[in-house]
């Protein structure tokens, strides 16, 4: 498929606008519907995108191998360890009130935090996954 | 309704299919459908995952299973009227069990009763969050996200050891297809 070139300029072109969404999805989830697991998969997407125009070597010097599959349980530790500074500041567990002075802007923070871990767990998984189907065909 | 007559009718296409590459196009377009009933609902958020998990990310690992496995459906080897039988029963069962439910949109349903008021008035001045669908999955509920968080984390690492562990077997000195 590397050889038709409306494909390649058309994917060229679309690509950071999938990773702005991505981003867009992930950041605005406070204000509009979206959250972690949609920005992951959206991200993810557009990995695969690059993997099946460019192939597989192109993707992974974009999201490589060793990054992505680190990402898998970096992001469920960032989750629980936002969970973690809860207690040991004294609160409960996943009680986000350690993050600033004013509860409901810690609280903000606590889900932007969360929603970060669960984005990366998301976005790794699902590109891992990819990668290691993509990769036993061969 | 037209929407769930649409869903419906690509439910029975995917029955009747016997192409893999069939069935997991429909099953796209299912989730499409399914995405725009939910838009219907006003349950954007639950849309937005449908759109991009359901037609996007999992019809290209489907893909990929398929470039793995034969791509035609094998007829099936038993008889079918077993799983017809327990299909029928549990649709039934599930059908009786919504008779009773309040009718769809009631405002003094149970669910709309018990939590949820709650969270609509106090939600934006206690967490800063104008999406209460952000602040009830990731504040009042965040345990429930960090179990589904690990949940992704599980079968991503399962599938990642299952799918490995085969390759290495291929490559090791066991010619012959009697894996």
């Amino acid at each position: 498929m590397s050889q038709d070139l409306i494909l390649r300029i058309g994917a060229k072109l679309i690509l950071p606008f999938i990773l702005l969404f991505a981003l867009y999805v992930q950041f605005h989830g406070d204000y509009s519907p979206g959250g972690g697991f949609q920005a992951g998969v959206i991200a993810a997407s557009m990995v695969f995108l690059v993997a099946i125009v460019f192939g597989l070597k192109a993707a992974q010097r974009i999201a490589p191998k060793a990054l992505v599959e680190a990402m898998v349980p970096l992001g469920v530790l960032l989750y629980a360890g936002t969970g973690i500074g809860g207690l040991l500041t004294g609160h409960n567990y996943l009680d986000y009130a350690y993050l600033a002075a004013d509860p409901p802007i810690a609280r903000e923070r606590g889900i932007l935090l969360v929603e970060i871990g669960v984005l990366i767990t998301v976005s790794g998984t699902m590109t891992a996954l990819f990668y290691a189907f993509v990769e036993r065909g061969r | 309704m037209a929407l769930l007559t649409v869903l419906a009718a690509v439910a029975i296409a995917i029955v009747r299919q016997r192409s893999l590459f069939g069935v997991v196009i429909l099953s796209g377009i299912y989730s499409f459908v399914m995405a725009s009933v939910m838009v219907v609902l006003d349950a954007v958020d639950v849309a937005l995952t449908e759109a991009a998990v359901g037609a996007g990310v999992s019809i290209v690992v489907l893909l990929a299973t398929l470039h793995l496995t034969n791509a035609t459906e094998t007829a099936p080897v038993h008889t079918t009227l077993l799983p017809l039988f327990v299909s029928i029963v549990t649709a039934a069962a599930v059908v009786w069990g919504a008779l009773t439910l309040p009718p769809f949109g009631t405002a003094d349903a149970p669910i709309h009763k018990h939590v949820a008021p709650r969270y609509l008035q106090q939600g934006v001045a206690e967490t800063n969050v104008p999406n209460i669908v952000s602040a009830v999955l990731a504040d009042y509920r965040s345990y429930d996200t960090l179990g589904e968080t690990a949940v992704i984390f599980t079968a991503g690492i399962g599938v990642m050891l299952l799918l490995k562990r085969r390759r290495r077997r291929d490559n090791g000195d066991m010619p012959g297809p009697s894996v």
